[in-house]
């Protein structure tokens, strides 16, 4: 029996192995893009949208200083968030790449990977008992007599509502995201290459420098924009942990499209986010250009 | 293969290097030495030691117990960077985030030239290595051949006292391979830099070496020039792992007047001299001889030389020479001979007898 004609064409086969995938995607990435793009360019009628063309929506989200204030306490929050993230993972890496034996690395890529068992929420309101005002650092300084009238600290310390807490959060929740592609980048680069630095002067500091971190280069992009992307848009530890009291971006979105029912203007601010968000993304891969030329 | 004065200064020493890694035994007192401007090549199967004595040079791999010495300094606190050694490496480990030029200048970071005079040598170095204009390629981008004197070039561009190189031919194809073999021992003969040369082939390291020292499980078997190697092989295992060899069982029958008396399974009675005997493994005694040292004699040519007999077993036909395997009368036992395709000489057929013509000079007794 002769096969369907569409099972004939190499490429209609692709397709069809790929339409669960191709649906999915359009559905629930790119339909929801899409309708957000075109409500940015909407008015808002009160209770209905009024489907004529603007960019009312655009000019009043730059005009207004909150937006440009939020915008940028957000991205200063995921760069301090995404550097502190990376600083951290690359030891971490490095020790899993260069230190441990070859038939013990799943084993420390597995226990890297064990947060991820529980979800994002509750490690965040894990963190939320942690630094609460009676949480488990200042009670634990309480009990050990550190803390109170007359002693090293007066009062407990108020840790949530700040943004060092968000950071300390955040940078904890996407620390196997910036360990897993540095482990990858470090793996790759061939030992003897280190040898090679030594063996033509180097110490083995200086040829970290001149070998390993520049072969390492694009996990550490890879790490940076897999951290900086998400947690800039990140909503729930805002609310969480800072209470409310330090909105970011995504929690003015929802502000706008929830509460305040703005629907236009809660898109045309998400459409400047990802325009932001993809302009430095985009301006920190063309910086390192330079280490992501080289083919694998 | 005339460094054979006895002034000659010695650049490397090994005294009595002992190696474990846990409880394997990697290098079991080796002590040689190795002079200057010579190329020295260590040869042995793989798993031998060679490459982990190689790297003892390089400070690479610290030694359990004994002493390298480079240009008559104790290596034992000194490391890989502040020694005055270079190595090619076997994968050549070229830096493949770096241009071909950046490869060779990246050794001269601390050398207080100027860019200018930097960049000449560079490209002087690349000039050597027969890479002129390539300066600028990306590392990755070039063959296996061109890393390989990308790798050279940065190794030499620091006037190391001692080139080591780690099988460095072993990637390449045949052609490239014994182009890259003739042009490194002119590079060495120009440059008089002591070279040391780590493989597993027997045939490369005859061709280049100045000094071969054979290796076996962490031990050296022999070390010689290549003819002497080849010619008088002190073990059976070293005469079998360089080139071919024909062993035919063989009885001592005595010695008189200086000379030894043997009975050689298909040869018959003959006499040797004592420097024909090497020292076995107390293994059964046995004859050797290399396949080129025996003739088949044509039609009714006659011979000054010792006769035997016997019937073509196999023919192997490789262009510019014949091997055939040839059973001896009265013994079962094929040898190997080769014979030259001279022109006008006939390649023989399987089946055919065969008169062979031997000399006793080119026998080696193993016992």
């Amino acid at each position: 029996m002769a096969a369907p004609a569409w099972t004939r064409s190499e490429t209609a086969r692709g397709y069809f192995t790929l339409s669960p995938v191709l649906i999915y995607a359009v559905l629930l990435l790119a339909a929801p893009l899409i309708t957000i793009f075109a409500y940015s360019f909407f008015k808002d009628g009160y209770l209905v949208i009024i489907h004529e063309f603007t960019l009312e929506n655009y000019i009043a989200t730059w005009s207004d200083p909150i937006f440009r204030t939020i915008l940028l306490r957000s991205i200063i929050m995921a760069v301090v968030v995404t550097a502190l993230t990376v600083l951290t993972a690359f030891p971490i890496a490095y020790f899993v790449s260069f230190h441990v034996r070859p038939s013990r690395k799943s084993f420390w890529l597995f226990l890297i990977t064990i947060p991820f068992w529980t979800s994002y929420l509750i490690r965040i309101f894990a963190w939320k008992v942690i630094m609460g005002y009676s949480g488990v650092i200042n009670s634990s300084l309480e009990m050990m007599g550190l803390m109170g009238d007359g002693r090293l600290f007066e009062d407990p310390f108020r840790m949530l509502t700040t943004l060092p807490a968000i950071t300390v959060a955040l940078a904890h929740a996407y620390a196997p995201f910036a360990i897993l592609p540095i482990f990858v980048a470090l793996e790759k680069i061939d030992r003897s290459l280190l040898e090679a630095g030594q063996d033509l002067g180097e110490t083995r500091w200086t040829s970290f420098l001149r070998v390993t971190l520049p072969l390492a280069m694009p996990g550490v992009v890879g790490a940076v924009l897999v951290v900086f992307i998400p947690v800039i848009g990140d909503y729930v530890a805002p609310e969480l942990i800072g209470g409310g009291k330090l909105p970011m971006v995504a929690n003015l979105i929802q502000a706008q499209m929830l509460p305040l029912d703005n629907k236009p203007v809660g898109s045309a601010i998400t459409i400047s986010a990802m325009a932001v968000v993809a302009l430095i993304a985009l301006g920190f891969v063309f910086a390192n250009r330079k280490f992501l030329r080289r083919p694998k | 293969m005339n460094k054979s004065n006895l002034d000659e200064k010695q650049m490397i020493e090994f005294r009595d290097v002992q190696k474990y890694y846990g409880d394997y035994h990697a290098l079991r007192g080796i002590s040689a030495s190795i002079r200057e401007g010579e190329f020295f090549s260590l040869l042995g199967p793989s798993g031998c030691g060679k490459t982990t004595l190689l790297r003892t040079i390089a400070g690479f791999e610290d030694i359990s117990s004994g002493a390298v010495l480079i240009d008559q300094g104790d290596m034992r606190d000194v490391p890989a960077n502040k020694r005055p050694t270079n190595m090619v490496f076997q994968s050549y480990a070229i830096f493949p985030h770096l241009t071909v030029a950046e490869n060779v200048a990246f050794g001269l970071r601390r050398d207080p030239r100027t860019k200018a005079e930097k960049q000449k040598l560079v490209d002087e170095t690349l000039a050597m290595v027969g890479l002129s204009g390539y300066g600028t390629r990306a590392a990755h981008a070039l063959s296996g051949g061109q890393r390989q004197r990308v790798a050279l070039a940065r190794a030499l561009i620091l006037k190391p006292k001692v080139l080591l190189l780690d099988e460095p031919m072993s990637a390449l194809d045949r052609k490239i391979r014994e182009q890259m073999q003739v042009e490194l021992i002119k590079l060495q003969r120009e440059l008089g830099i002591t070279f040391v040369l780590v493989t597993h082939d027997q045939e490369e390291a005859l061709v280049m070496s100045d000094r071969i020292a054979v290796m076996f499980e962490g031990e050296i078997a022999q070390l010689d020039d290549p003819e002497e190697l080849y010619r008088r092989p002190k073990s059976r295992r070293v005469a079998e792992f360089i080139g071919e060899m024909n062993f035919l069982p063989t009885d001592v029958i005595g010695e008189s007047q200086g000379k030894i008396q043997i009975e050689v399974a298909g040869l018959g009675r003959a006499q040797i001299e004592p420097g024909q005997v090497s020292a076995g493994m107390g293994a059964e005694p046995a004859v050797g001889f290399r396949p080129e040292t025996m003739t088949i004699l044509l039609d009714e040519a006659a011979t000054q030389d010792r006769e035997a007999a016997g019937t073509i077993a196999e023919v192997v036909y490789y262009g510019d020479m014949t091997y055939y395997d040839v059973r001896l009368d009265g013994v079962e036992r094929t040898v190997r001979l080769s014979m030259r395709n001279l022109f006008g000489r006939p390649v023989l057929e399987v089946g055919m007898r065969a008169r062979i013509a031997w000399s006793e000079g080119a026998l080696i007794l193993f016992r």
